[in-house]
């Protein structure tokens, strides 16, 4: 097995056009995994580590362009106040170690539908960047999930970025796991509310084949807020709306019986977190108080 | 350090740091700095020159026919040394611990998923590991046996063990009676309880080197609990003599039974005298997992009757533990279960019995309180019950039916030491609360269910208290002759008295290296004490298991002191021509109260060395009656702890912090204090992972979790601050007045956490452990 070192993004793509089935390591936290267990025996390594276009972010306008390679640790630390959800989830992953090195591009490539990353960047209605020697291109991330754990990324593209919008309104992420740090989700949960456009986001992780957003319960709860003017003039959020967003979040959700938890289970504790997130972050709006994650 | 010239380079650790502390001192570990800065070298750190790595072919079905195996492939695979089966085994293709019925390479059939059918001797691991997949093993695939309470009655079952000589796939039965059979109470209660199968968890994963010696023989560096017991086995398997199967301890990194049955041992000994050469044995996690036994899985029926007063009338239970393929210690874990069944309490009339079973699950052994978890769970769920039934207060309950010196167990066998379990009780029930939550103040997240992971900001949590009171025997019970061998000696070293511990005990973490060190010091009076690598060149030591090293070795470390000690006081005698009445050793001098200080311990030792071993055996234990369990004395002692747990559920997602687990133990002698609370926070906060999340989850015979992602245990964040409040009511049987100390927290924390579960919630929590889909009644 080789191990290659990529200098630059050029060079990376276009080790990557000659050479499709290499694995390109960002992290290693999930790749390496694999490997010692010898579910899979890549020809080489191509290690992207000192991409500066992946390892940086930066921010244009309203948009946040997160370098696929910036570990969980620096988005904590660095854009908790821009980009608060994927801020909270990247704080829910694993232990300090694996944050330090694990990475939303890794997350996104291996596409689990655990990953902790996707609620968040679904809520956020993020976009991913590949890029090829063919050239750069951007998608939806609800595009992206294809199934369990595959993406829409072509064998000879990389991903380089996503891109999300910076928060306008408050935003958060919770997971349910049976212990109280460093496991993998049995279902997790996010919402954002972008009151610049009168919308809301969700995501949920752990409870379909994919991570999804559930549609209903957005577009139910905009209308409400937007029908009932508290976009503009915040008040309390009557029960039955809170009630009946959890219904349509755990309506959405396609969970199966596994060794993490029950399908019922994960239908019920995604209504309870879409109940409770709702509301943290509807009385984060409403008191006007902007926290940082 | 090492006695062997070919050694690895890389094998003992250096533990002759000595650092100051005779008996009831704390001394710290002498492996502790090492341990910390990653600087201890385990087993699996173990190198030699040109060394082969081996690696085991494992059944991928839990119950099959093995109609052929054909090597050739993996043998033509370039960098491949052998390719062992069966047909390779040099002696007896058995071992077992009770019972010899395990092959050390499957024959005609497998029983478990994970039993070993061939191994593989490669220049790499992957290579080795590329070679497995080219050994083609035909199975015909037969219907798995996975029900235990089936296997125990159902004689349509097939006998996984033919030649067994019992009926049906039993291991053992056993029943205890005594009392009144056709007895009845006014305040009736009955439970059935369930128990999932709990992995030791250690850390380090099985390892070995081994090395072919000149001589035909072979020298095996490993991690285990019981250096002879394993070189029993070997030896055998091997169709060598003892002696020229010679083990060294190498760095354990931690054990809790798992280690007590062999994995690698015979396995990589025989690819080194193939080969010739030098060969490491490593298991992966996923490997680990299928390479040694676990707790064994149990379901319970109990029944309670008592008076409305609240005295304990009757206990009636049935138990079944799956044993899963082979034996192991499923003898030991019926005699347990069912001679400590009933609890720390009187019973004035009892009908117990117990079955232990073969089926296709995965084999279950020894694991840290063996047969005492399982029971604890049950019964001490039936005192809440009944405390209920009864309207009162359940450590009152428990405290008016405890069992105090003098009582007389089921088994017919009286405590004739101290059983301070009201005592107990008591001070746990004195012990301080944590505050209560304050639901105003904004909350640290990691402080609440869910942690880390932002489940709640307070919504929906309920407290609870609950409480535990346990039993467990300590040492080997039933008739077994349970020893230990130490061999001390003494001599000046520039100017210093030094003594040095030889014996094959164990230090599996638990703390034996400083005990032993302690004994000596105090014993002898000497400072500097050193500590020989453990091998199999001393007499046998036993296990490092059922609490017993402190005990058994500690006892026999005293008795080779007091020894060494009397042929320094003869030498001492001889050279002052006289003997003085009260001669002791203290500080590295001879002195008695009458004639003050008479010689220095070096001038009396000159350039000689004192050298004496000696054998402790604990008094005789007695079997119990096959038909009646009756035993004059089942077990040469008891030990006692008391667990007090404090608990937040998020009630709507079933997710639960532990808030506190304090203990209240009796250690007899606190030998080492700092080691003890070291062990109490560490068994409870394994019998915690029992009852909220530790399951090894088997369907059909296969694992589903196999991996640490999976089969998850506490991290720091699950763990609460443990008071621990030790006391000293020795056992004037033991060594000091010892008692057992590993293992009762292990017991104790797991039923006092489920019933604080049980107090938030008002849920009948039946299984441990006790998952969010069961607090939120969303299992099926
Ligand atoms: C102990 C432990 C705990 C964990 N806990 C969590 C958790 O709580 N939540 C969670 O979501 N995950 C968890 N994980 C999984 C893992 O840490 C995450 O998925 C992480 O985001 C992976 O990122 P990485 O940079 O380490 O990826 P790597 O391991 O480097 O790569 C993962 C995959 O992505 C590919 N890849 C990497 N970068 C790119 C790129 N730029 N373009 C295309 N393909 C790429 C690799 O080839 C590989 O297939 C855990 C892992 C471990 C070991």
């Amino acid at each position: 097995m080789d191990f290659l070192r990529a200098a630059s993004l050029d060079d990376a793509l276009a080790t990557k056009a000659q050479r499709p089935d290499i694995a390109p390591i960002a992290g290693g936290t999930d790749l390496m995994v694999g490997i010692n267990f010898d579910h899979i025996r890549p020809s080489g390594l191509l290690d992207l580590t000192s991409v500066p276009e992946l390892t940086e972010w930066s921010e244009s306008g309203d948009v946040v362009r997160v370098g696929a390679g910036v570990p969980y640790a620096r988005i904590i630390s660095e854009l908790g106040e821009r980009l608060p959800g994927l801020a909270m989830a990247a704080r829910t992953v694993a232990s300090p170690q694996i944050r330090n090195r694990g990475t939303v591009g890794g997350n996104l490539a291996t596409a689990s539908p655990s990953g902790d990353a996707h609620p968040a960047l679904l809520a956020c209605d993020a976009e991913v960047e590949l890029a090829s020697t063919r050239g750069t291109r951007r998608m939806p991330v609800t595009e992206f999930f294809t199934g369990v754990k595959r993406n829409a990324a072509e064998p000879d593209e990389l991903i380089t970025a996503v891109h999300l919008p910076r928060a306008t309104g408050p935003q958060q992420f919770a997971k349910v796991g049976t212990r109280n740090a460093m496991v993998i989700s049995v279902c997790a949960f996010s919402v954002a509310l972008h009151p610049d456009r009168a919308a809301v986001g969700t995501g949920f992780g752990s409870a379909a084949p994919t991570p999804r957003r559930a549609v209903e319960a957005e577009q139910f709860l905009s209308g409400e807020l937007t029908s009932r003017g508290m976009w503009a003039d915040p008040r309390p959020l009557p029960d039955t709306v809170v009630e009946r967003f959890g219904e349509l979040v755990a309506a959405a959700c396609a969970p199966i019986d596994d060794v993490r938890g029950t399908a019922s289970y994960r239908r019920h504790a995604l209504g309870v977190l879409a109940r409770r997130t709702v509301r943290w972050t509807w009385d984060e709006y409403s008191i006007g108080r902007q926290t940082c994650a | 350090m090492n006695a062997h010239g070919n050694a690895p380079s890389r094998t003992p650790q250096d533990l002759s740091e000595s650092i100051t502390g005779g008996v009831g001192e704390s001394p710290s570990r002498p492996d502790g700095n090492l341990k910390v800065r990653g600087d201890y070298a385990y087993s699996s750190d173990l190198w030699a020159e040109d060394m082969l790595w081996g690696a085991t072919l494992r059944s991928p079905h839990p119950y099959a026919r093995i109609t052929g195996i054909d090597i050739a492939r993996a043998l033509a695979y370039p960098g491949v040394y052998a390719v062992l089966t069966h047909e390779d085994v040099p002696g007896d293709n058995r071992y077992g611990l009770k019972i010899t019925d395990q092959p050390v390479l499957a024959e005609d059939v497998v029983r478990f998923r994970g039993e070993a059918v061939a191994l593989v001797a490669a220049d790499h691991p992957e290579t080795a590991r590329r070679a497995l997949e080219l050994i083609a093993v035909d199975y015909e695939v037969l219907e798995p046996v996975t029900d235990p309470k089936r296997a125990a009655h159902d004689e349509t079952l097939p006998k996984l063990h033919p030649d067994s000589g019992r009926e049906n796939n039993l291991v053992r039965y056993q029943p205890i009676v005594r009392g009144r059979q056709d007895v009845t109470a006014e305040v009736v209660v009955s439970g059935t309880y369930t128990l999932g199968m709990q992995d030791q968890a250690f850390l380090g994963p099985e390892s070995g080197l081994a090395i072919p010696a000149e001589d035909g023989g072979v020298e095996l560096f490993l991690a285990t609990q019981d250096l002879h017991s394993d070189r029993k086995q070997t030896a055998r398997a091997l169709g060598l003599p003892p002696d020229k199967v010679r083990m060294t301890m190498s760095g354990v990194g931690g054990a809790f039974g798992g280690r007590e049955d062999l994995s690698i041992q015979v396995h990589v000994c025989m690819l080194a005298m193939h080969t010739g050469k030098p060969v490491k044995m490593v298991y992966n996690r996923e490997e680990s997992f299928y390479g040694h036994v676990h707790r064994h899985p149990a379901e319970m029926h109990f029944e309670h009757g008592a008076t409305r007063d609240g005295d304990l009338v009757y206990v009636k239970a049935r138990m079944y533990f799956d044993g899963g393929a082979y034996a192991s210690k499923t003898p030991v874990v019926v005699g347990n279960a069912t001679t400590l069944g009933t609890g720390p309490y009187e019973v004035p009339n009892v009908d117990i019995a117990g079955w232990g079973v073969y089926t296709n699950n995965p084999p279950c052994g020894a694991m840290r309180g063996l047969g005492a978890v399982q029971p604890a769970f049950a019964y001490e769920a039936q005192m809440d019950k009944l405390a209920r039934a009864l309207d009162m207060d359940p450590v009152e309950l428990r405290q008016r039916n405890a069992v105090a010196q003098g009582s007389v167990l089921h088994t017919g066998q009286q405590l004739d030491y101290p059983a301070p379990v009201g005592e107990l009780l008591e001070r746990a029930r004195k012990l301080p609360m944590p505050p209560e939550r304050d639901p105003a103040a904004e909350p640290d997240i990691r402080d609440l269910p869910g942690g880390a992971a932002n489940t709640t900001h307070g919504e929906d949590i309920a407290r609870g208290v609950g409480y535990a009171a346990i039993i467990k025997n300590v040492s080997y019970a039933e008739g077994a002759d349970d020893y230990s061998t130490a061999r001390v000696s003494l001599q000046a070293v520039g100017g210093e008295a030094v003594a040095m511990v030889h014996t094959a005990a164990a230090e599996v973490g638990q703390g034996l290296v400083t005990v032993q060190q302690q004994i000596a010091r105090t014993e002898l009076g000497v400072e500097r004490v050193n500590i020989h690598p453990n091998d199999t060149s001393v007499g046998e030591a036993g296990s490092s298991s059922a609490s017993r090293q402190t005990y058994v070795t500690g006892g026999a470390v005293k008795a080779a002191c007091e020894a060494v000690r009397e042929t320094l006081f003869d030498r001492a005698a001889a050279a002052l021509g006289h003997t003085p009445p009260d001669l002791a050793v203290v500080d590295g001098k001879l002195v008695s109260e009458s004639h003050g200080v008479l010689a220095d311990v070096v001038d009396v030792l000159g350039d000689g060395v004192i050298e004496c071993t000696r054998e402790y055996h604990h008094r005789p234990t007695y079997p119990l009656d096959p038909e009646t369990g009756q035993s004059e004395l089942v077990h040469v002692q008891h030990a006692f702890s008391v667990h007090r747990a404090v608990v937040d559920v998020d009630t709507q997602l079933g997710l639960v912090k532990v808030v506190a687990l304090d203990c209240v133990q009796d250690v007899g002698k606190a030998v080492n204090p700092d080691a003890i609370v070291g062990q109490i926070q560490g068994g409870a906060t394994q019998g915690m992972g029992l009852a909220v999340m530790e399951e090894i989850q088997v369907s059909d015979g296969l694992i589903r979790n196999p991996s640490f992602t999976d089969y998850l245990i506490p991290t720091i964040l699950d763990t609460p601050p443990m008071k621990v409040d030790i006391i000293e009511r020795g056992d004037p049987h033991a060594p000091y007045g010892v008692r057992g100390v590993g293992e009762p927290p292990t017991i104790s924390a797991g039923p006092a956490v489920l019933a604080a579960i049980r107090a938030a919630t008002g849920i009948d929590l039946t299984h441990a452990p006790a998952g969010p889909e069961h607090i939120t009644g969303t299992a099926h």
